[in-house]
């Protein structure tokens, strides 16, 4: 245990000193002259230093050596890598990497190995990635060496893991070690001790090697493993279950921001907007728009187009929304069946619109940097965009209530709902209310349609396909209910997301349509009824 | 009995438009068989497969007014009971084919050799039979119209719910016909049919007498709708239409009323698409669209809903112009669809047939008052 405290102390060492050395290049140029000169037993120990100096450009040279790809230049002792090119070989040199022109392989010598060297060799480029500066690097390593399981690493695992200071790869380590062991012939402590750490790390790939570990002959092997595999099972199935309640939140984010809208226009005017997802489409389009013209005249801006787009989209989407209460709905009120035919015209004539200035095709919107890329939770991949998406829905949601529960306009809009006439005795122009609450409706299909930009085609049928859905979760959660639609919405998306694995996605969704079919049977008000005793 | 029935129910004016109908069947019919393929007055047969078609909407669109019009049910999905008929149509030209297909099964139909299919499906057993695909076709779209109504009347479920209801039903269908595994095609759907009763489907004269027959349809449902509507039934459903609530108070069975019409409406729809299938030579699950029975409803607003001869028009009229306009102006054709639903549903509440009304009554006024 000394000794090995004792090598860690040397191996950070020099690993410290070659990242801190400030003559990097001379050093490895040194380096690199060792190799081609000696004899073998000479060529070994420099091979071991290289690998020690756990400089990045060591592997391309070590692995150039091992494929007897390295030559020294007859012209002037350079050390390069060559590289086949017709007749010729293109060669780089090997210590800065840059082309270094193309020779015939006469002019070129050889750096020569034998089979002792070659073992040295793979070696020391399977350490130089443990080794390497990277974490990254690190870190797949070990996974690599985690699926591996080649027992001729084991050497080199336990000294990274004797070198390494970050806690999560020190982990990661130690599991690929722990792999290694359960299928090399350690000993029977050692291989239970393994069986735990891989219990401990708990996915997919630990559940294949306690499998496994679960043939071996030894019967306490054997009963550990397949114990450690079966409480495995158990939280990986407990996972896929936080996970499928994650996509089911994530879908039903989308759901919510798509009916949310419509839950205003349809849940407090009455009034059916089929043109609702023409403006979840108009809001998509104003952010395609926007990355344009942030392209092209400010392409330093890019990441808070986004930003940009929200207000833009909620703008224009919300002016076409009070331009066709004004021309058209505002003559339909008490006809709900007519409102209903006239924006389905509508919503034709935008998409022929949007087609006609935008083109058939998908119109491609780019996610902006803090928007791309995932992180892990445990088991689960959670991506950002997702993560964005579920916290705008929620947003929205919260200050449509705070809207409807602390404006005036608020105020107004639940008068006009609650008693119309009498709402207009009062003095409020109940006109002007509907008018604006049709655009807040529309508004917020808009803010919608920026954020289903960032996981849906852009095209001008983007809104066909959230129509149906929308009024599914308006209708299920309780017509002028918001709550009821939040509610509404999360469960479809979990019900759906949950059915998915068993149906399939399409026969979950036809599933999904039934279950709600039937349930409006039973309950023809939705989950959250307003309690009324009016008869129609 | 029954033909007195029929008969009582048809006020003049409806007498004469089913003549027309008629009439619309076998001139045309006449005239590509008789006349001389270079003369003037030869119809071709590209004409009558349209015209054919025409004659099949028109089904669809009578079918619609006779539960939207007279009952006040907006249904947004009944191009699914006309599809489910033209898919039992299908079924059945399927597997007419026999080994004449392109892999030459005998049994199985082109896309189940394709998709690996080793036996045909249980539901696909008795196709092969006309005396048993021709129920068929009246009984699926019937039960599912059966099973929906029954579900969705009795809980009063109505308007707008009842509208977004059917609209989900439709929209369900399409997806589950849109899979392999479904047995009935995919999304390739159904195709390539070779006879028809025994007759070539691309021959002339079968073309002329399934033209015929889609006449025939038609004529026969405007004088069952007639009969319906005139009748004491007729009553009680425009009743229902208006003061529903008020007819339940009065001791109507209310969903009775409204189940029966529905599930009438949904056979003749079936029956449109049966007759439709073999003339357009393919069905395919997009025939489930949402999209398309809303276009249907369009059809009888445009004619004038609560009329049995305005949804016949529209069809006509509105199909006419899609013809035309897609042929000529492609990018025009769904702004002027649009601009039509809002047009209508604004200026012309009662559809074509109304303006007629409107026109004639304003006519009526000053006569009236000189008579006064």
């Amino acid at each position: 245990m000394t000794l090995l405290r004792a090598l860690t102390g040397v191996v950070s060492l020099i690993v410290s000193l070659a990242l801190t050395s400030a003559a990097g290049a001379a050093d490895l140029g040194t380096l690199v002259a060792n190799l081609t000169t000696g004899g073998f037993g000479d060529r070994e120990a420099a091979i071991h230093a290289l690998a020690a100096s756990g400089d990045p450009r060591a592997a391309p040279i070590l692995e150039a050596l091992g494929a007897g790809r390295l030559f020294i230049r007859a012209a002037d002792n350079a050390v390069v890598i060559g590289q086949a090119q017709g007749n010729q070989l293109a060669l780089t040199d090997a210590l800065t990497g840059k082309p270094a022109g193309t020779a015939a392989e006469d002019a070129l010598q050889r750096v020569r190995i034998n089979n002792r060297l070659r073992g040295a060799i793979d070696e020391a480029v399977g350490s130089l990635t443990l080794m390497s500066p990277d974490p990254g690097m690190r870190r797949s390593a070990a996974d690599s060496l985690f699926k591996q399981r080649n027992p001729s690493a084991l050497a080199s695992v336990e000294h990274a893991l004797a070198a390494e200071k970050d806690a999560r790869i020190k982990r990661a380590f130690a599991e690929a070690r722990a792999s290694i062991i359960l299928a090399s012939d350690a000993s029977k402590s050692q291989k239970l001790e393994a069986i735990s750490i891989v219990r401990d790390r708990g996915d997919r790939d630990a559940m294949g090697i306690l499998q496994a570990a679960a043939s071996s002959v030894d019967p306490d092997i054997k009963a550990a493993a397949m114990l450690a595999a079966g409480s495995l099972h158990q939280t990986l199935a407990g996972w896929e279950a936080v996970q499928n309640v994650w996509y089911g939140i994530s879908l039903g984010s989308v759901l919510l921001l798509a009916a949310i809208g419509l839950a205003i226009t349809f849940g407090t005017m009455g009034v059916i907007n089929m043109a609702h997802g023409e403006m979840v489409m108009l809001g998509a389009y104003t952010t395609f728009v926007v990355q344009q013209v942030i392209q092209t005249y400010a392409p330093g801006l890019f990441d808070a187009s986004v930003v940009i787009a929200l207000p833009l989209a909620f703008l224009a989407a919300g002016a076409v929304g009070v331009l066709i209460e004004r021309g058209v709905i505002r003559f339909l009120y008490g006809r709900p069946l007519d409102t209903l035919l006239a924006t389905w015209g509508l919503s034709l004539v935008l998409q022929q619109a949007v087609r006609t200035i935008f083109g058939p095709t998908n119109r491609e919107v780019r996610a902006p940097s803090w928007m791309s890329g995932s992180f892990a939770v445990g088991q689960i991949d959670v991506t950002y965009s997702r993560l964005w998406i579920v916290v705008f829905a929620l947003l929205v949601f919260a200050v449509l209530i705070l809207v409807l529960r602390k404006t005036s306009l608020g105020l107004h809009m639940r008068a006009v709902t609650q008693n119309r006439p009498m709402a207009a005795v009062m003095g409020i122009r109940t006109p002007r209310v509907d008018a604006l609450t049709f655009g807040l409706g529309s508004g917020i299909a808009g803010l919608a349609g920026v954020a289903l930009s960032q996981i849906d085609n852009v095209s001008p049928n983007l809104g066909q396909g959230y129509i149906i859905d929308s009024f599914m979760v308006v209708v299920f959660g309780g017509v002028g209910n918001l709550f009821g639609t939040l509610v509404g919405a999360t469960a479809l998306g979990v019900i759906n997301k949950f059915l998915e694995p068993y149906a399939g996605a399409v026969l979950g969704k036809i599933l999904v349509l039934v279950f709600i079919i039937l349930f409006i049977q039973r309950r023809p008000r939705g989950l959250f009824a307003l309690k009324g005793r009016a008869v129609e | 009995m029954i033909t007195r029935f029929l008969w009582q129910g048809l006020d003049r004016k409806l007498r004469w438009f089913i003549a027309l109908v008629l009439a619309v069947g076998i001139v045309p019919a006449l005239l590509n068989l008789l006349m001389p393929a270079g003369s003037a007055l030869h119809v071709p047969a590209w004409v009558l497969q349209l015209v054919g078609k025409y004659l099949c909407y028109a089904a669809l669109a009578l079918a619609v007014d006779l539960v939207w019009g007279y009952c006040g049910i907006l249904t947004l999905g009944h191009a699914a009971f006309f599809a489910l008929g033209g898919y039992c149509m299908g079924m059945y030209l399927m597997r007419q084919i026999g080994s004449r297909g392109v892999y030459g099964n005998p049994i199985l139909p082109d896309f189940m050799v394709f998709l690996n299919y080793k036996e045909l499906p249980w539901f696909w057993h008795g196709f092969d039979h006309f005396w048993f695909a021709a129920p068929m076709i009246v009984i699926v779209p019937s039960v599912l119209a059966l099973a929906l109504g029954w579900f969705a009347f009795r809980s009063r479920v109505t308007g707008v719910y009842l509208s977004i209801i059917t609209q989900a039903m439709t929209f369900a269908l399409m997806l589950a016909f849109f899979r392999n595994d479904m047995g009935l095609g995919g999304n390739n759907g159904m195709t390539d049919f070779k006879v028809i009763w025994g007759f070539p489907v691309q021959a002339d004269g079968t073309r002329v007498m399934l033209y015929l027959a889609s006449a025939l349809m038609l004529a026969i449902f405007l004088m069952i709708s007639g009969a319906v509507v005139g009748s004491r039934f007729g009553k009680a459903l425009t009743a229902v239409r208006d003061a529903e609530s008020r007819m339940r108070f009065l001791g109507y069975r209310v969903e009775r009323y409204k189940l029966f019409v529905f599930v009438l409406s949904a056979a003749m729809a079936g029956i449109a698409g049966a007759l439709y299938v073999p003339q357009v030579g393919i069905i395919n699950p997009s025939e489930f669209a949402p999209g398309n029975s809303i276009e249907a409803v369009l059809w009888v607003a445009v004619g004038g809903r609560g009329t049995l001869i305005g949804p016949v028009i529209g069809a006509f009229l509105v199909n006419w112009a899609k013809t035309y306009l897609t042929g000529a102006l492609p990018e025009i054709w769904l702004f002027a669809l649009g601009g039509l639903f809002v047009a209508v549903t604004l200026f012309l509440p009662k559809g074509v047939v109304g303006l007629w009304t409107q026109f004639e009554a304003r006519r009526a006024r000053p006569r009236r008052a000189a008579a006064a």
